[in-house]
């Protein structure tokens, strides 16, 4: 899991907790062969998180584990751990995990003199010991505080405890109570230095979120922020940054939106694999018919498809899809494709993100819907850095993502300037255009991220054989669509038509007259043929005349001569 | 406590086991304060076992011990942990319940 090498990351051994995002919070885990402190009001989640420590480290890494309860018995703290999924019981009879409950009454107990906390050592020994652990969970140990009275021995005995624990090399968990303007109420934070965990259990607005901090990890590099973290029947599951550095890798393939007209309005017809895409508009635009068109068409290429809605239930959206010829519940069936529904208000804005982000390291989709993301309420700025979180992690799995708005601006809240918007890779936005009387839907491509894409309006229908869009009419009289559209196609039409019979007219007229004048040029033709022939007629006429004439005047000189 | 048991008088068994932590100058310490404070108040009423949990490790998580070291008085009941080198003999005392009314608060057959 340790997806982000850090240099840190190699010079510090440690032990894995097996939590989901805890971690790579902590690139790595816990300090192994050192004591580490989880700390935290009452009910935030400290035993859990011990304890899924302790048996994750017996299941998947081969550590076997102590757990040294000073507050719950073994078959309390096994039947809690039960609605987790740990079989407890079922681990220390493996001899993965022992269990010892330590029981300080202090009505129980009389003090006379000095003494030391030897046996708890040698208890914590043996039992070490008796199945080779590595792991260490001393739940909360402070309890001892009220047990015994002589607080400078439980100081002393404490570290020595600590520092015991670190030369056997255990990594161990020591949970404490918050405390007053301390992180503890002992102060174990001075005595446990190396690394720790502050879990807190916020209520905001009537909606509880569960957060964790690393306050500190000595020697190691960590996340600092505070990450919303989830407890459910699937145990414990921290959010965290995973790609902070915004470096992905970016893919190029092209898949089809599954509306072949609004494939065609992108450049390299479709939109890439991985990017994200927010489709806004207001009530009844068609925002959820798009995304099941995105879904139907991932589905059909064989890919998984995880839906999460806020306002319809799944099989609604399924019957529904049903009107514009979509049939989503063979895919519901076939397991490619799985509705997640909740109410909005079920959770806080993280715990929705929280869960989001386990279900999809599950199921591992190829496409994921949130419709809608506005239904998600919370404070705007922990709803931008929520959801740049969310995008991260989809983008760096390389997840398309279809995130559908009720907001047209694409903003989070009613007052918001910090955009959902620009995190997103494309934003289709659907506009309802009402005039004389009529509503109708136009979508455009506001913004497609490395691709060209046009920039028209365009109209969609929807209709019992799919979606459609259909060119708007862009013209002298403006942009129109539905009956407006229609009705100008027509007079436009009838314009055209006019325009032909006219132009054809003129063109029947000005072919007349190359005629007339054709007509006329061959008659002229014709005359001057005549006039031609008649001259050479005459021509010839005068030179018959004019050689007579001369053979006549021969003829009568030779006559004179042979009179002479 | 079974009805018409021993009355006030009649000497409890003191069952009593001593957790030692190897033998330390405070385990010899805590082993002399014993056997001094049974020998003036539990004369041969009492049977001792003493264990050293670093022999018997297995014993301190049976027992609860969490101190060393832990006096453990098994009978008359309640239980109780005596922690401490049992160099205060009036605690002492009052943890293994002797100066305090026989039976306690809950007298048998009254």
């Amino acid at each position: 899991m340790t997806s982000d090498p850090s240099p840190h990351a190699t010079t510090l051994p440690k032990a894995r907790t097996g939590i989901d995002g805890f971690d790579d919070v902590t690139y790595g885990g816990l300090p192994a062969g050192r004591p580490s402190l989880v700390c935290g009001a009452a009910g935030c989640g400290k035993t859990l998180f011990a304890t899924t420590f302790l048996v994750n480290g017996a299941t998947l890494f081969d550590e076997p584990g102590v757990f040294m309860s000073f507050e719950e018995r073994a078959e309390d703290l096994a039947a809690n751990v039960a609605s987790l999924g740990y079989d407890l019981d079922g681990l220390v009879a493996a001899g993965k995990i022992v269990v010892d409950h330590v029981k300080v009454e202090r009505s129980e107990i009389e003090e006379t003199g000095e003494y030391d906390l030897e046996g708890l050592f040698i208890r914590l020994g043996y039992a070490v010991d008796t199945i080779g652990a590595k792991r260490v969970v001393l739940d909360t140990i402070e309890t001892l505080f009220a047990g015994l009275s002589d607080a400078a021995i439980l100081r002393s005995e404490l570290r020595r405890l600590f520092g015991w624990l670190k030369d056997r090399g255990l990594t161990a968990i020591i949970t404490g109570e918050r405390g007053e303007g301390q992180l503890t109420r002992q102060g174990l934070e001075e005595y446990v230095s190396d690394c720790v965990v502050l879990l807190d259990n916020r209520v905001e607005d009537q909606i509880t979120t569960r957060r964790l901090r690393i306050v500190k990890y000595r020697g190691s590099a960590h996340g600092t922020n505070e990450y919303p973290f989830l407890i459910d029947e699937q145990g414990i599951s921290v959010l965290p940054v995973t790609a902070a550095d915004l470096s992905y890798e970016v893919s190029n393939e092209v898949v089809s939106t599954g509306i072949e007209s609004l494939d065609a309005m992108f450049g390299p017809g479709g939109l890439y694999r991985g990017s994200s895409v927010l489709v806004s508009g207001s009530a009844g635009t068609g925002k959820t018919t798009i995304s099941g068109h995105m879904v139907e068409a991932a589905c059909a290429r064989g890919e998984r498809c995880l839906s999460f809605v806020f306002e319809e239930s799944g099989e609604q959206i399924c019957r529904n899809a049903r009107s514009v010829g979509l049939d989503l519940s063979r895919h519901v069936d076939s397991g490619l494709l799985r509705f997640e529904a909740a109410r909005p208000t079920l959770y806080g804005l993280e715990m929705h993100l929280a869960r989001m982000h386990r279900d999809i390291e599950q199921f591992r989709p190829h496409l994921v819907v949130i419709d809608p993301i506005s239904a998600l309420r919370g404070p705007e700025v922990e709803l931008q850095a929520t959801l740049l979180r969310m995008v991260d992690m989809l983008k760096s799995r390389g997840i398309t993502a279809v995130f559908t708005s009720l907001r047209t601006d694409g903003a989070f809240g009613q007052a918001g300037d910090l955009g959902l918007s620009s995190l997103m890779d494309v934003w289709i936005k659907l506009q309802d255009i009402e005039a004389n009387g009529e509503r109708s839907r136009t979508l455009y491509v506001i913004k497609a991220r490395g691709m060209s894409h046009s920039n028209q309006v365009r109209e969609f229908q929807m209709a019992a054989t799919g979606l459609k869009l259909v060119d708007a009419y862009i013209g002298p009289a403006g942009v129109l669509t539905g009956t407006a559209r229609v009705v100008q196609e027509a007079q436009e039409e009838a314009a055209e038509l006019r325009r032909r019979q006219e132009s054809e007219r003129r063109k029947r007229e000005v072919v007349r007259r190359r005629e007339g004048i054709q007509r006329q040029i061959a008659e002229l033709r014709a005359s001057l043929e005549t006039a031609e022939e008649e001259e050479t007629l005459l021509l010839g006429e005068d030179a018959q005349r004019e050689t007579q004439l001369a053979g006549g005047r021969s003829d009568i000189a030779r006559r004179r001569s042979a009179a002479e | 406590m079974s009805p018409g048991g021993p009355d006030a008088p009649n000497p409890a068994e003191y069952q009593l086991r001593l957790f030692i932590a190897g033998t330390s100058p405070r385990s010899q310490r805590t082993i002399e304060n014993l056997h001094r404070i049974c020998r003036r108040y539990l004369a041969g009423r009492f049977s001792l076992a003493i264990v050293d949990i670093y022999q018997q490790p297995e014993l301190a998580e049976v027992d609860q011990v969490v101190a060393a070291p832990t006096l453990l008085k098994l009978t008359p009941l309640p239980v109780r942990q005596i922690i401490g080198d049992l160099s205060d003999e009036a605690r002492v005392l009052r943890g293994l319940g002797i100066f305090s009314p026989p039976g306690g608060g809950d007298e048998p057959g009254r």
